[in-house]
């Protein structure tokens, strides 16, 4: 059968066709790969295996996707317990690609692909880029780090694969990065939001004009980032600035992509199962209610990973989306469970501060949480850089921006905290994942 | 008749004004004169230079905020209620200040009064209108420079 020139399958990569499956087929299929993958894991993971024996379940009681909530959960810890290669579930020699996260927090972790995984990740990838509405023709930078981390050559396999052309710069020397985009006529460009928010800068210096460089989109993930962000990149560059979802312990950048909407992220269904639990009671959340993020691999082989706490909070959107896909969405993910600190008996999470800076109009989002112990009380103080934009130069008037910010923070936050202005680049600009939270409680 | 100034946002930190006068004496920007509002959060630094827009670049190039205002000089005789006279004058007028400095004048008895009003216009007619002499930067840098 030859697609017609006005198809909507036509329109869109062939990769993307899974995006469009009727629901009854996608929940089937779903189904189907769950009951292959707990088996799979069942027989190759020991670590699953005893957890599943001990509770008595077997790959055989998974009849219906709600018995997904018989299998045990797993912990970041897990794989960490397991390091290097305790949750491989092929042979060695079927293993075709390694990567690792950085373990800023003890031993990093291990990730293990099988050619076959490979390929879902590529597809999953060119899925997203379509989400993007980048096509072959595109010229995509990918200011992802290479490496051990997975969002360099994530993105980069699935860029080649959707048929765009690859800049693979790889993150650092902002200059370059600003010279090939307009030299280059890059239209798309991968980073974290933060690093973007670098380019920003570093462009303006250079006396770049947005409205001048063809660049269209941006993919930007790889740490949490506010809806209040989107807006001001898009506002101060003109491009379409949009979320990519994904974790190395799952497969790496491509479990979600918001679409063109934006509204959301679209979850690749599947090949991804997803589930919002209450991360103290563990139970299940209804659509639209928010909760711990679990998520299953469903295709991955090398190192499946069943109902994984990613300690992301979010909720699932039920509603079908504006541009056709049937795969469902998540709300974009702005806070993690264990990012949270509690001040004065009050729950903050960092997310919260950038969304109430950035409501305070012209305000560069260059900002910092510094926590302290100070007599057993936590203590925070966020300090956020001074720019030409917001510096008058009475008392009164630098006085009344320190009120503004620090006001909006109490609104959002409920209790009043440290505000300091600084000068500017006095807070560390990162070219990968920002550091937005400086923890001081321990030293003192 | 405004007069060019420099300000420039300062966290309160040690080391930072020295650095910030030692970047103009090496790109030879001659002070005329400086003066520091303080308070526990911050600093504003207020500068007249010789040559403004080239402070403020090199300034900026080194990561400090500054913005370039005006001010309005005034030069009075260096004796008592030199400063009530102008203070006077502009409270009549219906205008008032924000904030203000002064200098000596090296050569002379006189000094500078330095002024940041509400309606820097109406502040100028004001103190012209009364015989006040209000000093440009070229009137200025004339009695600095001997
Ligand atoms: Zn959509």
């Amino acid at each position: 059968m030859h697609a017609q020139w006005n198809d909507r399958e036509s329109l869109v990569h062939p990769s993307s066709a899974p995006d469009y499956i009727r629901e009854e087929q996608l929940r089937s299929l779903q189904l189907q790969r769950l009951r292959a993958i707990t088996r799979h894991a069942y027989e190759n993971q020991a670590l699953f295996r005893e957890r599943m024996d001990e509770t008595g379940v077997s790959p055989d009681d998974i009849q219906t996707l709600e018995d997904i909530r018989k299998l045990p959960f797993t912990q970041k810890t897990d794989l960490r317990d397991t390091y290097p290669y305790g949750l491989f579930a092929v042979p060695m020699n079927e293993v075709v690609r390694l990567h690792a996260s950085s373990g800023t927090t003890g031993k990093p972790i291990v990730v293990a692909y099988t050619n076959e995984d490979i390929e879902v990740w590529k597809e999953v990838m060119v899925r997203s880029f379509a989400c993007a509405g980048l096509h072959s023709g595109d010229i995509i930078q990918n200011a992802y780090g290479y490496g051990l981390f997975t969002g360099g050559l994530g993105a980069h396999y699935g860029a080649e694969a959707l048929g765009a052309t690859v800049i693979p710069i790889s993150g650092g020397n902002s200059e370059r990065q600003i010279m090939v985009m307009r030299d280059f006529g890059t239209t798309a460009i991968c980073a974290t939001p933060s690093y973007f928010l670098h380019l920003i800068e570093y462009a303006e210096k250079m006396g770049i004009k947005w409205e001048d460089l063809p660049l269209r989109a941006g993919i930007f993930g790889a740490e949490p980032w506010t809806d209040e962000m989107r807006k001001y990149i898009e506002e101060k560059t003109g491009i379409k600035a949009l979320d990519i979802y994904g974790l190395s312990e799952i497969i790496g950048p491509g479990v979600g992509m918001a679409c063109e909407q934006q509204e959301g992220l679209h979850i690749f269904e599947d090949h991804f199962m997803i589930e919002i639990v209450d991360p103290v009671t563990d139970e299940a959340m209804p659509d639209g209610e928010e909760g711990e993020l679990i998520i299953t691999t469903l295709s991955k082989k090398a190192m499946p990973v069943m109902r994984y706490r990613t300690h992301d909070i979010t909720s699932i959107i039920a509603e079908k989306c504006g541009c056709g896909r049937t795969i469902r969405r998540i709300n974009r993910i702005a806070r993690r469970s264990d990012d949270m600190f509690i001040i004065r008996g009050v729950n903050v999470f960092p997310s919260q501060v950038e969304a109430a800076l950035l409501k305070v109009e012209e305000t560069l989002p260059h900002y910092q949480i510094v926590l302290t112990r100070d007599g057993g009380m936590d203590q925070m103080e966020v300090q956020v850089e001074v720019t030409a934009n917001v510096f008058t130069d009475t008392v009164r008037g630098v006085e009344a921006v320190h009120k503004q910010l620090s006001d909006a923070i109490a609104h959002i936050l409920g209790i009043r905290v440290k505000l300091k202005l600084v000068e500017p680049n006095t807070i560390e600009r990162s070219m990968g994942k920002a550091k937005r939270v400086i923890d001081n409680r321990q030293n003192d | 008749m405004k007069l060019k100034q420099l300000s420039v946002f300062l966290e309160n930190k040690p080391g930072r004004l020295r650095e910030l006068c030692a970047l103009l004496a090496d790109n030879n920007i001659n002070m005329i004169t400086i003066s520091l509002a303080d308070t526990e959060q911050f600093g504003i630094l207020r500068l007249i230079v010789s040559d403004c827009e080239a402070a403020k670049n090199i300034l900026e190039e080194k990561g400090f905020v500054a913005k370039i205002t005006e001010v309005i000089a005034v030069e009075v005789n260096d004796e008592p209620g030199g400063l009530r006279d102008v203070l006077q004058v502009e409270e009549a007028a219906g205008i008032s200040v924000e904030y203000m400095y002064a200098f000596t004048i090296k050569s002379g008895e006189n000094a500078v009064l330095l002024f940041r009003f509400d309606d820097m216009d109406k502040a100028v007619d004001a103190l012209q209108s009364t015989g006040f002499k209000v000093l440009d930067s070229v009137a200025l840098f004339q009695r600095t420079d001997g």
